[in-house]
């Protein structure tokens, strides 16, 4: 097998934990677009946490957005920008906590713009606070006893709530295996082709490990998502408007 | 050829001078007394090909703004009050990341909710911003339709000359009057017009990044910060003066209280008083120069605005090294009247001011 980096990619240190997922997607994202012929015309608007990192690890011009708030950055950047491929590469707090408000109106108005959501079920770069996504019983630095339903409420399942809406694309991938990378990769070059056909908004999230704030092992951390994670977050497609224009 | 005057609203010049300066992107949030702005611009940003949008919150409104201006368009954004103080973290960030934007308040009263009144009750959120770290933006304070559509106009030269926010400051009594007006002609701005924007990087270029980190890619931020906002006072003091130069007792006003002011100062001269007013139209950089050359038996000064606790009287100080008294004559829900000021200046002649 010939493995081959994509160009795109700008090898200066990272600042990433081992185990962590935020390396394997920028990876995949170059890989995408520089096979879409994109690489001069793709913007992605990045978030305040830890995925932001990947501004330094890629070759394409990014704009950092306040906390919350980069899928209307990037909105924003799409609306005067229509030729190019807008994406916002944003954390589980950010799409479901703070921005869940953006979250919900960007895909109301069905904006033609691509969000990526890691969902790593914690606030990572804060130390590993309890997040929407936090599955029952987790312990985390702010739900010490474990999340439970009755005191913090029901982990928040975007195919629950944006699969009811005529937006272009939802779908959830993983990194757990190299098979699942994969599949999260034809997920993710799929919103993209559907901002580029101006079909509307696509989000892809993406089961994403944190060793670090798990207190797992990289290993153990894939084993969890395979065991626990995706036992409550389903993997797959949920929406798919099949080329229909916005 | 110069264009014949129209009739306009305060607000309606705003939208329609931003259009003509080359802004084809607005992204704002209904909120009385400024809502003819956004309504204006839902359908004349259609006619001129740019882009409108009626976001979720004063938030999405700034932070889209954020990627409009980054990605090198002329961008808008208004509100008033309470919704304005929803935009202090965007300007902060904006600020940080140095990118051109305009953004309008058009003033209300107090603190809260306060009501929908006229008002001038933003001075200290617009000059010493809500927002966190070290900043300052540009504040342009008009006091008639036509100001408003000539400041706006030049507004996004600022903005871009030093890339970085500039705040329009108007009040409600401003934005609803219609007076005639007097509109700029139309420009076009060329979205690819920046080297720092992001447009996509070519294949062996080094990519651009928008950070709002606000030292990053810079090597010595703390000169870089300071020199900025020095050019900016050194260069941007705009204000107005008014029989100043003989006068005993100078108001000084900006905004809808100006117009106040200049009858006083008028009547007042009529009868024998020497008064005199400054207006400050950039309310920062606070125009200090207007104070640097004063008569030899100025008394004092009266600060005329529409708020209760004299929010500007601390810059009319810092201005005359706090050398003179300084009487405050402020309103709320009302506008202030030019007979008040007068008794206020014979008072302060006759040694009874503060």
């Amino acid at each position: 097998m010939k493995l081959k980096a994509p160009e795109t990619i700008t090898f200066t240190t990272s600042g990433f934990c081992p185990g962590c997922g935020h390396g394997i997607a920028a990876r995949l994202i170059a890989e995408i677009v520089e096979e879409m012929g994109l690489r001069e015309d793709f913007i992605p608007t990045v978030d305040v946490a830890c995925g932001a990192l990947n501004m330094d690890a890629w070759r394409f011009d990014t704009v950092m957005a306040a906390h919350g708030r980069p899928i209307v950055t990037a909105i924003g950047v799409k609306k005067v920008r229509k030729d190019k491929l807008s994406a916002a590469y944003i954390g589980d707090g950010a799409a479901y906590a703070i921005g869940m408000a953006e979250t919900m109106h960007a895909a109301l108005r069905n904006d033609n713009v691509t969000v990526i959501v890691m969902n790593n079920g914690v606030f990572g770069m804060t130390g590993g606070q309890m997040a929407p996504t936090t599955l029952l019983g987790q312990k985390t630095t702010s739900s010490p006893g474990g999340r439970s339903a009755k005191k913090q409420g029901m982990p928040f399942d975007v195919a629950k709530v944006l699969g009811q809406l005529p937006i272009a694309y939802l779908a959830r991938g993983s990194l757990d295996s190299p098979a699942a990378v994969e599949k999260t990769k034809k997920y993710i070059k799929k919103g993209f082709e559907k901002q580029m056909n101006g079909e509307g908004f696509s989000l892809i999230e993406v089961l994403a490990p944190c060793p670090t704030n798990w207190g797992l092992s990289p290993v153990e951390s894939l084993k969890h998502i395979r065991e626990k994670t995706r036992a409550y977050y389903e993997v797959g497609e949920f929406v798919d408007r099949k080329g229909e224009q916005a | 050829m110069a264009e014949e005057k129209v009739m306009m609203k305060g607000n309606e010049a705003l939208a329609e001078a931003a259009l003509r300066a080359g802004c084809r992107f607005y992204s704002g949030y209904p909120i009385t007394p400024q809502t003819e702005i956004l309504e204006y611009l839902s359908w004349r940003m259609d006619e001129v090909g740019g882009e409108f949008i009626q976001t979720e919150s004063e938030l999405a409104g700034v932070n889209m703004l954020y990627g409009a201006a980054a990605a090198g368009a002329r961008a808008l954004t208004s509100s008033a009050g309470p919704g304005f103080a929803l935009k202090q973290e965007g300007i902060s960030y904006l600020c940080a990341a140095d990118l051109p934007a305009v953004l309008i308040d058009v003033m209300r009263i107090g603190n809260g909710l306060g009501d929908i009144a006229q008002g001038q009750g933003d001075y200290w959120q617009l000059t010493r911003g809500g927002g966190n770290g070290d900043y300052r933006t540009i504040v342009l304070a008009p006091n008639s339709v036509q100001e408003s559509a000539d400041l706006i106009y030049g507004a996004f030269d600022l903005a871009e000359k030093y890339v970085h926010p500039v705040i329009i400051a108007s009040d409600a009594a401003i934005g609803q009057m219609m007076e005639p007006v007097e509109l700029p002609p139309m420009k076009e701005h060329d979205i690819d017009s920046y080297d720092w924007s992001v447009k996509g990087c070519k294949t062996g270029d080094v990519q651009r990044i928008i950070s709002n980190v606000c030292f990053y890619g810079h090597k010595n931020y703390e000169e870089y910060l300071t020199a900025k906002y020095r050019e900016i006072e050194k260069n941007e003091q705009r204000w107005e003066s008014i029989c100043t130069e003989d006068a005993q007792v100078i108001v000084v006003a900006y905004g809808i209280s100006s117009r106040v002011a200049r009858e006083a100062v008028r009547n007042g001269r009529k009868k024998g008083l020497r008064i005199g007013m400054i207006r400050p139209i950039t309310l920062w950089p606070y125009p200090v120069r207007a104070f640097e050359k004063l008569p030899g038996d100025l008394k004092g000064f009266i600060s005329v605005e529409m708020n209760i606790l004299g929010q500007m009287v601390d810059d009319i100080r810092l201005a005359t090294d706090a050398k003179y008294p300084i009487e405050f004559y402020g309103t709320f829900f009302d506008v202030p009247e030019s007979e008040r000021i007068i008794e206020l200046a014979e008072q302060m002649l006759q040694g009874q001011g503060e």
